[in-house]
């Protein structure tokens, strides 16, 4: 089952990645918190999977052949919120709710209220073991839906996302894909300098995973990766994106003070009017 | 009273586990590197597609357990009590009970009878732990019969459960049935109230019939369903007997005993003594002389039932 809108070139890719920026931008500013440098540099990650790669259907989220995605880096949450509206998971006025008393938006996923999520994080490291989990049972049931798992780098300090992933590779999912959202920075710094996760490539390959070093907002390589996997046989695959903290806001790229840190008004307003809109 | 034939609550649990595999394809077992301890190997030799021995990783048995509980299966994974609810707890937290995922974390040495390993392996603030978690049905069986009705038991509801099984053989106290939320009247008095749960309800029966010896009738009840508690049944014992006495192998701090006297203080205020480990880690040692050690001997109940029976005037 694959719905009108599953398979969008990359030039319309990229346009529904301008939309999550935006919103990603509205949604942290009027929340007040938040973790907008995390959602900018994994929106065009989301905006692939939602849009391109994933067979889903907002008509129905538990529909059990499904491909699903765990964001693991569910900090991240305002990018994938936004493309699940885009996509008709949920309806785009109620995106401004986030992490108001009473709404489906939690500050981190929550599968409980929002249907569509497949699983609720927020602690990070957990999510590639529940990741390697409905992979298992997939495979066990004969599915043919592929499990997505989205880490960020700072969760790769986390000796559970070790864990979890050495097993992913010793059960040689190959319906797993493993997309660490490599940005370089995590809340009080740079990965490199506060608990360095260097050289990372090497890391999953020896972890048995087919790995692949991708540039994290070029469609074609993104969209190539996933193709890569699906044809990939008998382990799961790691795909190494490379991707800019705040991606597309330039005061805010590169700055991991933007890590969990909302926009002031005047900075929403700048951001708003680089991303060609306004608040 | 006659010394009662013992059981592996282990042995009753592996071997349920087996019977639920055969009665149920969607059923799946995990271990950490415990399955010949915990006994899930038994199933994990019947059905090796659907048994997945982990290794030492038991935070992520726990995140794989609720994926595959998300996907739809039953799952059942068991380690030891201070692996799964100690070296795991946010692992259970979030990706078992915050997702209401369908997994039933079964932990074998719990307490002080794991003996030999000490206080590093003596799992003493699982209960507690585990009935804070919202979701969580938290369940210590006092015999193998009830261990494997209560493996039954929660296959029975879709959410997560915590049973807490003890490594020596116990004694059969129990008619052989659980129901969860429902405690069980093991011996009826009205003179006071012993409450249970665990390894340590035989015990409570012994102290029962010592003091049924001199003419006290102390009724006994088995809350081996510590969450949902039955708290009908508890404030019924309050209104009859007066006075209670909690026993458990657990911190006194959040067990059985804390949750008695809160219930109790809130809602029929009786007097309630709390048996049970002080606030202290175990140590080595052969595992009952263990339980006299800290707290738990049947000379050091008695002694306390009867200050209780002073309490309520009972006795001079």
């Amino acid at each position: 089952m694959e719905s009108a809108v599953g398979r969008s070139r990359p030039e319309e890719l990229a346009e529904r990645a301008l939309e999550v920026r935006r919103d990603v931008i509205r949604m942290t500013y009027t929340a007040g918190s938040g973790h907008p440098g995390g959602s900018l540099s994994v929106t065009d990650l989301v905006t692939a999977l939602l849009f391109a790669e994933m067979r889903i259907d907002p008509a129905q989220p538990n529909w059990p052949d499904r491909d699903r995605l765990v964001l693991s880096k569910g900090h991240a949450a305002p990018a994938l919120y936004s493309a699940m509206a885009l996509r008709g998971f949920l309806p785009r006025d109620e995106l401004l709710t986030l992490r108001r008393i009473g709404s489906r938006l939690q500050g981190h996923v929550d599968r409980n209220k929002l249907p569509g999520i497949e699983a609720s994080t927020g602690c990070l490291g957990q999510g590639v073991g529940m990741a390697v989990g409905m992979a298992l049972d997939g495979r066990l049931a004969g599915r043919s839906g592929r499990v997505y798992t989205i880490l960020g780098d700072g969760e790769c300090q986390a000796g559970l996302t070790w864990e979890a992933l050495m097993a992913g590779g010793h059960y040689g999912l190959d319906n797993l894909v493993v997309i660490l959202d490599r940005n370089r920075f995590e809340t009080d710094g740079a990965t490199e300098d506060i608990m360095g996760i260097e050289p990372i490539v090497d890391k999953f390959r020896a972890f048995r995973y087919e790995t692949l070093d991708i540039d994290g907002h070029d469609f074609g390589a993104i969209l190539g990766a996933f193709a890569h996997a699906r044809a990939t046989k008998g382990r799961p695959t790691a795909i190494v994106a490379r991707t800019v903290k705040g991606k597309g806001v330039s005061f805010m790229e590169n700055q991991f003070a933007y890590h969990g840190k909302p926009p002031t008004k005047p900075e929403a307003e700048r951001a708003l009017a680089e991303l060609g809109t306004h608040l | 009273m006659a010394a009662a034939r013992t059981e592996s609550l282990r042995d009753a649990y592996g071997q349920t586990l087996v019977e639920i595999g055969q009665n149920d394809p969607n059923v799946v077992v995990l271990d950490a590197d415990l399955s010949g301890s915990t006994r899930t190997a038994l199933f994990g030799k019947q059905f090796p597609n659907r048994f997945f021995n982990v290794g030492v990783m038991e935070p992520t048995m726990m995140t794989v357990a609720a994926g595959l509980a998300l996907g739809g299966r039953t799952v059942y994974a068991s380690t030891f009590a201070i692996f799964a609810a100690g070296q795991a707890y946010n692992a259970v937290r979030q990706s078992i009970c915050y997702n209401h995922a369908n997994v039933k974390i079964v932990a074998t040495h719990g307490g002080l009878l794991v003996g030999g390993d000490g206080g590093t392996h003596q799992m003493l603030e699982d209960l507690g732990l585990m009935r804070g978690l919202p979701g969580m049905s938290v369940i210590a069986p006092a015999d193998a019969p009830s261990t494997r009705a209560a493996t039954r038991a929660v296959a029975e509801f879709d959410g997560p459960a915590y049973i807490r099984l003890t490594r020596e053989n116990l004694p059969t106290v129990t008619d052989g049935t659980f129901v969860l939320g429902r405690a069980a009247e093991l011996r009826s008095g009205n003179d006071l109230t012993i409450v249970a749960a665990g390894a340590v309800v035989a015990r409570a029966l012994e102290v029962a019939e010592e003091l049924h010896k001199v003419g006290v009738e102390a009724r006994v009840l088995d809350f081996a369903s510590i969450k949902p508690f039955d708290e009908k049944a508890l404030l019924r014992a309050a209104r009859d007997t007066g006075a209670i006495l909690t026993m458990e192998e657990h911190t006194v701090l959040t067990g059985l005993g804390a949750l008695v006297a809160a219930t109790t203080a809130e809602s029929y205020p009786v007097p309630v003594r709390r048996l049970g480990v002080p606030d202290v880690f175990g140590e080595s040692g052969e595992p009952w002389a263990l339980l006299d050690r800290f707290g738990l001997s049947k000379e050091r109940a008695l002694e306390e039932a009867w200050e209780l029976l002073r309490l309520r005037g009972k006795v001079q």
